[in-house]
């Protein structure tokens, strides 16, 4: 009993130390933004701020609004497309297994361990020569396809705890390939879509090579945006705090909400329980 | 409603054959359980008439259809898995509706054939409820009201009680055989528990290793079984199989068991015509022998003497475990039987309910002609 409670207590406090190490920065983005440019110092960076205030983050805002909008309508629709796509292959992948299934996904997978690096040069040729250089939609379009192995492989590996006799049941009652897709898999798949999308979502939000080099102002989402600011003439600390801790709250607000609806046990009674 | 044939039906898996040239005639209302271990190919033959496996050779009509080469949903047919595979994400309503929305029912149709089947199944409080909050038994009734809203030409149940607690496994077996008079339902019936065999079925299909083994009767699977698996795979405890030396004296057919004469009766002996060697194996269940003083035995019975070494009581009958020979022959004898372990006693067989198989192929040396029973 003792022996378990120092074990425990052990336990707590490595994680309290791993904690705080990992949001002293934080704390330090979320003080120095709520000063003025004035208040910023590298002697007092620890202290909080004496006139808090939201100069700093409506200047940020002002700057960032229209790469803010960029990057929902980059990071909203491409979620969307590639979790779907990746549904319908997890479907088609593990409950239809077709000859050469298995090939198959062997070969979306290695779509993982391609570094992104080595495919820039001809995905910018390929987007410039269909139009789409220096849009979202093009973005949209690669953050699509990128998304693929990982959404499919997500899907394929939740679709296997459905138990086959259920689509088989939907089988005899009168429904086919699209029919089950539609009536059983997808009312099931609610969990699949918050991990895919949780995913998908951070990824295309956070993803800066991609977006860098493959869209110019004023077309660039928000994380090229933000380290533009940072690139301006007199580095301005409280701004750029400020747009970091926007630029981090959709992220943050996508686990909060999302990470509710992360429901399990959606299937218990499938089978025998 | 409608029959079902299986024409040389076969299903390879690789190299397992799993179904072996099967060939079955299903009628119309009739109630056939497939009977055998596990392993022995009944899910995959209900599966395929089902159209849920392919078949690798022959064909199977529904009615008058060659259905081989159609889907499930153009079959007619409803299924009950062994699982239930209910939807978990609909509500039992919902479950049962399912086929008739896909196939463009009109609402109030679907509404009262959901009702009716509810009602028949004593499901009608939980027709809101998911199938995670419904017990194993009401689940097990989701399953079967989801196939009887469907009214299919033939209804497929794959171990349907398997997963039901044996009380309730008692009482939903004669729920069932009710249902299928109710319902004068066609149904395939999947099973490996003999006892649902022998007491649902109109008539049982015996099965090892993919090979149809017997079609028939309960009764005729029972008392005449058409080799020695049949008649041990049927019957708890299995028929005692006596292997003996065969004889004749004066046009006669004589058993000689463990050094004693049994006389044979006539109805073996067209049977026996064909034997060439001289073992052969004696079949008899244990409700057909007595334990009696030799000079008790009746007419119409057949003594041999051994020595009892087990007795099991089981309150209102005992299984009495002999020793004849080198065999061990259990009899079944009622609870007032007295008798101690190691007593010399007659076993005296019923002559009519003898069998006789031939070691070697361990067939039945019964011949189509051989009476039931007198
Ligand atoms: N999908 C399959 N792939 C390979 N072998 C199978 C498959 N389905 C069944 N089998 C084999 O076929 C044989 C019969 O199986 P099955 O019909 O399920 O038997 P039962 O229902 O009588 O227990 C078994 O040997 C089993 O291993
Ligand atoms: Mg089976």
């Amino acid at each position: 009993m003792a022996a378990r409670r120092v074990n425990q207590t052990l336990i707590y406090l490595v994680l309290i130390i791993a904690s705080i190490l990992y949001l002293l920065p934080v704390y330090v983005v979320l003080v120095t933004s709520l000063k003025s440019n004035a208040a910023v110092s590298l002697a007092h960076m620890w202290n909080l701020p004496a006139h808090p205030g939201l100069s700093s983050i409506r200047a940020a805002w002002a700057q960032l609004s229209q790469n803010f909008g960029n990057s929902f309508y980059l990071a909203i629709p491409a979620t969307l497309l590639s979790s779907a796509l990746g549904a319908i292959n997890g479907y088609a992948l593990s409950k239809w297994r077709f000859r050469g299934a298995n090939a198959l996904f062997f070969v979306i997978l290695m779509g993982l361990f391609i570094p992104y690096q080595s495919v820039l040069i001809p995905l910018l040729r390929v987007m410039d020569t269909i139009g789409l250089y220096n849009s979202i939609p093009g973005l949209i379009i690669v953050h699509t396809v990128y998304g693929i192995p990982i959404t499919t492989l997500i899907f394929r590996n939740f679709y296997a705890n459905i138990p086959d006799d259920v689509l088989e049941a939907a089988k005899i009652d009168g429904t086919g390939y699209w029919g089950i897709f539609r009536y059983v898999i997808l009312p099931l798949s609610v969990s699949g879509f918050v991990v895919s999308a949780i995913w998908q979502f951070t990824q295309i939000w956070n993803n800066f090579l991609f977006a860098v080099s493959l869209t110019n102002p004023p077309n660039q989402p928000v994380t090229v945006a933000l380290v533009n600011i940072a690139g301006s003439q007199t580095i301005q600390w409280n701004v750029q705090m400020a747009s970091a801790l926007l630029v981090s709250i959709p992220t943050l607000v996508v686990y909060i909400v999302l990470g509710k609806y992360f429901v399990r046990g959606l299937l218990a009674g499938a089978v025998k329980g | 409603m409608a029959g079902v044939r299986l024409s040389h039906v076969t299903r390879r898996f690789g190299n397992v054959v799993a179904v072996d040239d099967v060939n079955l005639e299903i009628n119309d209302r009739e109630f056939l359980v497939l009977l055998g271990p596990s392993g022995c190919g009944k899910t995959t033959t209900l599966r395929m008439i089902a159209g849920l496996e392919e078949l690798s050779e022959g064909n199977i009509y529904i009615g008058d259809h060659d259905v081989s080469q159609l889907p499930p949903k153009d079959r007619d047919i409803a299924m009950v898995f062994q699982n239930y595979a209910l939807y978990p994400h609909m509500t039992v309503y919902e479950n049962m509706a399912f086929g008739l929305k896909l196939h463009k029912t009109p609402k109030d149709e679907i509404d009262k054939r959901v009702k009716e089947a509810a009602e028949i199944l004593g499901l009608a409080p939980f027709l809101k409820r998911r199938p995670k909050e419904l017990s194993g038994g009401q689940r097990q009734r989701v399953a079967l009201g989801r196939a009887i809203v469907r009214e299919p030409k033939v209804f497929l149940m794959d171990e349907p009680l398997s997963n039901l607690d044996a009380k309730l496994r008692t009482q939903t077996r004669v729920e069932l055989k009710r249902l299928h008079q109710r319902l004068g339902a066609t149904i395939v019936y999947v099973t490996h528990d003999q006892t649902e065999a022998m007491t649902m079925g109109t008539r049982i299909v015996v099965m090892k290793d993919g090979v149809v083994q017997q079609v028939d009767t309960p009764e005729g699977i029972y008392r005449r079984p058409v080799n020695q698996f049949v008649a041990t795979f049927v019957g708890t405890p299995p028929m005692n199989l006596i292997s003996a030396t065969l004889t004749s004296e004066q046009g006669r057919f004589v058993a000689q068991v463990a050094g004693q004469k049994v006389a044979l009766p006539e109805f073996l002996t067209p049977g026996l015509k064909s034997m060439t060697a001289e073992a052969m194996t004696l079949g008899i269940r244990p409700e057909n022998i007595q334990l009696l003083a030799e000079s008790d035995v009746p007419a119409g019975h057949l003594p041999v003497a051994g020595v009892v070494r087990v007795i099991e009581p089981l309150g209102h009958e005992q299984m009495v475990y002999c020793q004849v020979g080198d065999n061990t022959v259990v009899v079944r004898m009622d609870n007032t039987w007295r008798g101690q372990v190691d007593d010399n006693v007659v076993l005296a067989m019923e002559s009519d309910a003898l069998n006789a198989f031939d070691p070697v192929t361990e067939r039945s040396l019964l011949t189509h002609e051989t009476p039931m029973l007198a």
